[in-house]
C-alpha cells in the first residue's frame, strides 16, 4: 500500500512547527501505524532527513506511551492505542495527517512527541493508597464484593496515554482524574484516603492549567481502555461532597 | 589470577535461612538514614517497589528511567499473573510447593536458599499490593480468585484481568510517586545511564544523558541499585518493549561486575507468529489461554486443508500425547521446542509455515462461548487486531518467541554484585529461575526484590560506608562522564550507510538462528566469528542522524544496539561453554532419547559467571556451583 503523509515537524519546544509532506511507499496491509512510521524514518535516514521523532514503548497497547493525533483523531480511527492501528483500516493512496496530542499541559518535545508528565504531578498530588511496605493485612481478611472490585478494576484500566486531554475542547483531565479516584475510592483500602485524595488531586488538576470538562464526551468516545464517563459523575459528588464536609469542617 | 564466589547464603535449615539473616543483619538507624544517597536505576516491579520502599524507611533516593514516566516501565506489559503460595484453593500448595516448582522449573540450575526466599516472600506481597488497592480478580464472596499456569499442578496465580502487570506496576508506582510527593526521592525519567562509576571499586555514581536534551551529567550515591530489566531485545524480535536493553548492565560489566548465566533465554510458546521484515515487535499470547486451548499440528507434512477441515484423527494433539500427565501445561521451554519440533518436520501452520494451533473449539464446546470471552476476551480481541482473524472461529495460530532473560549481573543473597555497593534486582539480575523461569515468577521476584529483600540487606553495605561519601567532583566522574561524551561523538561522526535498525535486524537474525530455541557447538562457533566482524562494520558504517545535544531517537537506539553487539558475543560464548542441556539452552548435542534436555550434573551443576578482561580479550569464567540439600536432582519429567 501507499499513502500520502502530513507530518507535524517541530524541531523542539522553542521552535515553531509545520506540516510536512512524505511518502509512505510499499507498505504491507499487515503492517502497524507505528511501523509504517518506522519504515518511513528508515527512507528518510537514507535520504539524510531527520527521522520523525514519535513516542513508543511496548507497542501492545498497554504502556499508554504512543500518542499522535491521526486525521484528527487521537489514536486513529477505530478503538485502541495508535500502535494497536493496522494500515489495512486504510484505503490505498489515502492521504493521512498526523500530528501530537496538543493540550497547554503537554507541552511539546520534538516533531509528535510532547510531555505528558502533569498526569505524574496529579497521581503525586493524591493518586495512591499510603501503605508501609510490610505492614499490610492478610490479603483475604478485607472480603471485596465481586462487583466493586470488576468496577474498580474498569476504571483501573487507564493507561495514562493522554488521548482523553487531546480529544477534549477543553483540554481537560476529568476522564483521567476520575479514573484513579474512582478506582481507588471503590474499594474498602481506599476508604481512609478518599476525600483528601479527590480534593488534592483536582486542585492539581486545575494548577497545571487542564481545562475544564463541558460534558463533550469526546474522552470517552476515545479512551482506548474504554473507561467509562460514568467515573466523570461520580468523581463530581465525591469531590462535592468532600469540599462540602471540609468548608463545614466535619 | 581466579576470584571466589561467596554467594553469602545463611546457614541453617532452609526455612530459617531469611529470617535469621534478617535477624543478623547491619541496621541503619532512623535518624542515620537521609545521610544516605541512594540511586536506583529502573522504575519497574523491581525499581518502583525498591525506590518506594527505600523512600519510605527515610534514605534520600534518586530513581532514573528512559520512559516519559516511571509508570510506563516494561512490567506493565505482563498479562498473565503473580505466584503466591496462599493455599487459597486448598489445592496442596505451600511455601515448599512453590519453592520446589520453581527449582524444579528452572531445570536445578537456581540457588535453593534464594528461591525459598522468594517462594515465603511471595505471601507478603500479595497482602502488600492488595492493600495498595490492586484489583486483582475475585470470587463471587469477595475473596481473592486464582488461575493455574503452566509448569505446575496447582492454582496459585493471582490476576488483574490480562492486565496483572500494569495494575501491580501502577501500585507500585503509586508508592513511588507517593515518596515523590514527600520529598524523599527524586524522579528522572527520560534519562537513560550509560556508564557506572567506581571509586576506590565501590560503585558510587553513573553517567547519564537527558533524552530530552541530550545533556550529559554524573550523579553520585552511597550505593548504586539496578533494576533495569532483561536483554531480550538482543534477539530484535521479542516480546519486549521496544526500549529494553542491556545498556545500564553491560556497562556495569565492563566496570567489574560479573555477568552471570547470559544463555539462559526464555522462548515464550505463546506469540503471534512473525508476518514479515517489516515488523518492530512480537505479540505474546498470555500463557493463561493454554490453560482452556488445545495445541495441535495436522499429523501429514505440508496439510494444505484449513483447521476445519481437518478431521480429529488426523490432528497431532502432541503435547497431551507426549506430556499425558501436564499435557498442554508444560513448562515454557518444553512447548516451545515441541513447536520448533513439528515444524521442522514440516508439519507448521499458516503462511510461514512457522506456527501451530491453539484451539479453543473444545473449551467453547464444554463451557459456551460467553464463558471463553470473559476469561480471554481481550486477548482474542488483540489477536483479531492484528491476525484480521477470529479465534472463537477458527484456531489461533501461534509461535515461540523471545520473551524473557533468566541471565543477568551476578549477585549475592544479598542481591549485591561482586563490585562493592552495586545491588541489582529483577530481571536484571540472574538469581531466582535457573535456566527456565516458570510463568506468573517474573513479577513476584521484582516485587520480592524490590520491596522486601533490598530494603532490608542493603544496610549490610550501607553500615560499612559512613563518613566515606563520593562527589561529582572526583576525577573518577569527570572520566566516566568523558568517556561516555566521546562515545556519542564517534557514534555521531561516523556517517556511514546502514541504519541502527538495520544492524539491529542483522545481529537478531544471527542469534535467534544460533542462539535461540536449538544451539549447538557448530553454529555458536560460527556467531561467534560473525559477530565481531558485525561489529567493527557498525562502528565503520553506522549512520546516526541529528545532533548529541537535543532528543535524538536514532541516538538512543544507536548506543543500545552497539552494547548488544558486545553482549551478543558473551551470550554465545557462555551457551557454548555449557556443553549439557537444561531449561532453556537446548544443545542438539545433549539430548534423552525422547528429545528432552540433558543435563549434566556432574560438570554443569553451576552458575556460569563471566567477568570482563577488557575489548579482544577472552572473558574469564568463575563459577559459582549449586548445592542441593532439600531438593534431589533428578531428570525432569512432565510425563
Ligand atoms: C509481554 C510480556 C508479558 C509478561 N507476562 C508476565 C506475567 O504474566 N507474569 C510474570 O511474572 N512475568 C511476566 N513477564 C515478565 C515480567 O513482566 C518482567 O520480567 C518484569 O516485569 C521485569 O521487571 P523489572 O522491574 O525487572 O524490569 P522492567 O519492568 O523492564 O523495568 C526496567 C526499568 O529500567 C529502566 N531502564 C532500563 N535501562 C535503563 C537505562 N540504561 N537507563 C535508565 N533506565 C533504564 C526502564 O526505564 C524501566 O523503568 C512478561 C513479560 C512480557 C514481555
Ligand atoms: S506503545 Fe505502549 S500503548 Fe502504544
Amino acid at each position: 500500500m501507499n499513502f500520502k503523509l502530513k507530518v507535524w515537524r517541530q524541531k523542539d519546544g522553542a521552535s515553531p512547527g509545520s506540516f510536512k509532506d512524505y511518502d509512505a511507499k510499499d507498505v504491507p496491509s499487515e503492517a502497524s501505524f507505528l511501523e509504517m512510521l518506522d519504515i518511513v524514518n528508515e527512507s528518510l535516514a537514507a535520504s539524510g532527513e531527520d527521522p520523525i521523532a514519535f513516542d513508543s514503548d511496548c507497542r501492545e497497547g498497554i504502556c499508554g506511551t504512543c500518542s499522535l493525533v491521526i486525521n484528527g483523531i487521537p489514536h486513529g480511527p477505530g478503538k485502541g492505542t495508535t500502535c494497536q492501528l493496522y494500515m489495512r483500516r486504510f484505503a490505498d493512496s489515502d492521504t493521512i495527517w498526523i500530528e501530537p496530542f496538543r493540550a497547554a499541559a503537554f507541552p511539546p518535545i520534538k516533531d509528535l512527541v510532547v510531555d505528558r508528565s502533569a498526569f505524574d504531578r496529579i497521581i503525586e498530588a493524591g493518586g495512591y493508597i499510603v501503605v508501609r511496605t510490610g505492614s499490610a493485612p492478610e490479603a483475604n481478611s478485607l472480603p471485596v464484593a465481586k462487583h466493586d472490585a470488576d468496577l474498580a478494576m474498569e476504571a483501573a484500566a487507564c493507561i495514562g496515554c493522554g488521548a482523553c486531554v487531546a480529544a477534549c475542547p477543553n483540554s481537560a483531565a476529568m476522564l483521567f482524574v476520575s479514573a484513579k479516584v474512582s478506582h481507588l475510592g471503590l474499594l474498602p483500602q481506599g476508604q481512609a484516603e478518599r476525600e483528601s485524595r479527590v480534593i488534592h488531586m483536582v486542585r492539581k488538576m486545575d494548577e497545571l492549567g487542564f481545562g475544564s470538562c463541558r460534558n463533550h464526551y469526546e474522552c470517552e468516545a476515545i479512551c482506548p481502555a474504554e473507561v467509562s464517563a460514568t467515573f466523570m459523575a461520580r468523581l463530581n459528588q465525591d469531590y462535592a461532597l468532600a469540599s462540602a464536609k471540609k468548608v463545614l469542617a466535619v | 589470577m581466579s576470584m571466589i564466589l561467596d554467594p553469602k547464603i545463611p546457614s541453617g535449615p532452609l526455612e530459617k535461612k531469611w529470617s535469621k539473616h534478617r535477624g543478623e543483619s547491619k541496621l541503619v538507624a532512623p535518624n542515620n538514614r537521609p545521610k544516605f544517597d541512594l540511586i536506583v536505576v529502573g522504575s519497574g516491579l523491581a525499581g518502583a517497589s525498591a525506590a518506594a520502599t527505600l523512600g519510605e524507611l527515610g534514605y534520600n533516593v534518586k530513581c532514573f528511567c528512559f520512559q516519559d514516566s516511571p509508570r510506563r516501565a516494561h512490567s506493565i506489559a505482563a498479562q498473565g499473573g503473580i505466584n503466591a503460595a496462599k493455599n487459597y484453593q486448598n489445592d496442596g500448595d505451600s511455601v515448599f510447593r512453590l519453592f520446589y516448582d520453581t527449582i524444579k522449573g528452572g531445570d536445578f540450575r537456581s540457588r535453593e536458599a534464594n528461591v525459598y526466599r522468594l517462594a515465603e516472600i511471595s505471601l507478603n506481597i500479595i497482602d502488600q499490593c492488595v492493600a495498595q488497592g490492586v484489583p486483582f480478580a475475585r470470587e463471587y464472596g469477595g475473596l481473592l480468585a486464582n488461575r493455574s499456569f503452566g509448569g505446575v499442578q496447582v492454582s496459585r496465580t493471582f490476576y488483574a484481568r490480562g492486565q496483572t502487570g500494569q495494575q501491580l506496576l501502577l501500585g507500585a508506582y503509586q508508592a513511588l510517586q507517593h515518596e515523590i510527593a514527600e520529598g524523599t526521592v527524586k524522579m528522572y525519567p527520560r534519562t537513560e545511564m550509560l556508564d557506572l562509576v567506581l571509586v576506590n571499586g565501590h560503585a558510587k555514581g553513573i553517567v547519564v544523558r537527558n533524552l530530552v536534551t541530550g545533556e550529559i551529567n554524573t550523579h553520585a550515591a552511597d550505593a548504586v541499585i539496578l533494576a533495569t530489566g532483561g536483554y531480550g531485545n538482543v534477539f530484535y524480535l521479542s516480546t519486549n518493549a521496544k526500549g529494553c536493553n542491556v545498556t545500564a548492565t553491560w556497562r556495569a560489566h565492563k566496570r567489574g561486575a560479573l555477568f552471570a548465566n547470559p544463555c539462559f533465554t526464555q522462548i515464550h510458546p505463546t506469540c503471534i507468529p512473525v508476518s514479515g521484515p517489516y515488523q518492530a515487535k512480537l505479540t505474546l499470547m498470555s500463557e493463561s489461554l493454554r490453560n482452556d486451548g488445545r495445541v495441535w499440528v495436522p499429523k501429514k507434512k505440508g496439510d494444505p486443508r484449513s483447521p476445519d477441515q481437518i478431521p480429529k484423527e488426523e490432528r497431532d494433539y502432541y503435547l497431551e500425547r507426549k506430556y499425558p500427565a501436564f499435557g498442554n501445561l508444560v513448562p515454557r521451554d518444553i512447548a516451545s521446542r515441541n513447536a520448533k519440533e513439528v515444524c521442522d518436520q514440516g508439519r507448521g501452520v499458516g503462511p510461514s509455515g512457522l506456527g501451530v494451533y491453539l484451539d479453543f473449539s473444545d473449551a467453547i464446546q464444554r463451557h459456551g462461548e460467553s464463558t471463553i470471552r470473559e476469561r480471554y476476551g481481550n486477548l482474542f480481541e488483540m489477536y483479531q487486531n492484528i491476525t484480521n482473524e477470529n479465534a472463537y472461529k477458527t484456531p489461533m495460530r501461534i509461535y515461540p518467541a523471545v520473551h524473557y532473560t533468566m541471565g543477568g549481573l551476578w549477585v549475592d543473597y544479598n542481591l549485591m554484585t561482586n563490585v562493592p555497593g552495586l545491588h541489582v534486582l529483577g530481571e536484571a539480575n540472574f538469581s531466582d529461575h535457573g535456566a527456565n523461569r516458570l510463568g506468573a515468577s517474573a513479577l513476584m521476584q521484582g516485587l520480592s526484590d524490590g520491596y522486601f529483600v533490598i530494603p532490608s540487606t542493603i544496610a549490610n553495605y550501607l553500615a560499612t560506608q559512613m563518613g566515606k561519601k563520593a562527589s561529582t567532583e572526583q576525577p573518577e566522574f569527570k572520566a566516566a562522564e568523558n568517556e561516555a561524551r566521546c562515545r556519542i561523538n564517534r557514534l555521531l561522526s561516523i556517517k556511514g550507510k546502514k541504519t541502527v535498525t538495520t544492524f539491529h535486524r542483522e545481529l537478531g537474525l544471527l542469534v535467534w538462528d544460533k542462539c535461540g530455541m536449538a544451539r549447538d557447538a557448530q553454529g555458536l562457533q560460527e556467531a561467534l566469528q560473525k559477530i565481531p566482524a558485525m561489529r567493527a562494520e557498525f562502528w565503520e558504517n553506522v549512520n546516526v542522524l541529528g545532533d548529541g545535544a537535543e532528543f535524538n531517537q536514532a541516538l538512543e537506539h544507536a548506543g543500545r544496539v552497539a552494547d548488544f553487539l558486545e553482549f551478543a558475543e558473551l551470550m554465545c560464548l557462555d551457551a557454548l561453554e555449557r556443553n549439557e542441556s537444561c531449561g532453556g539452552h537446548f544443545r542438539l548435542e545433549f539430548q534423552t532419547k525422547e528429545g528432552e534436555a540433558l543435563r549434566d550434573d556432574e560438570h554443569y551443576c553451576h552458575v556460569a559467571a563471566w567477568e570482563y578482561a577488557g575489548p579482544h580479550t577472552r572473558p574469564n569464567l568463575i563459577k559459582e556451583s549449586l548445592g542441593f540439600e532439600y531438593v534431589k536432582l533428578s531428570q525432569r519429567s512432565y510425563k
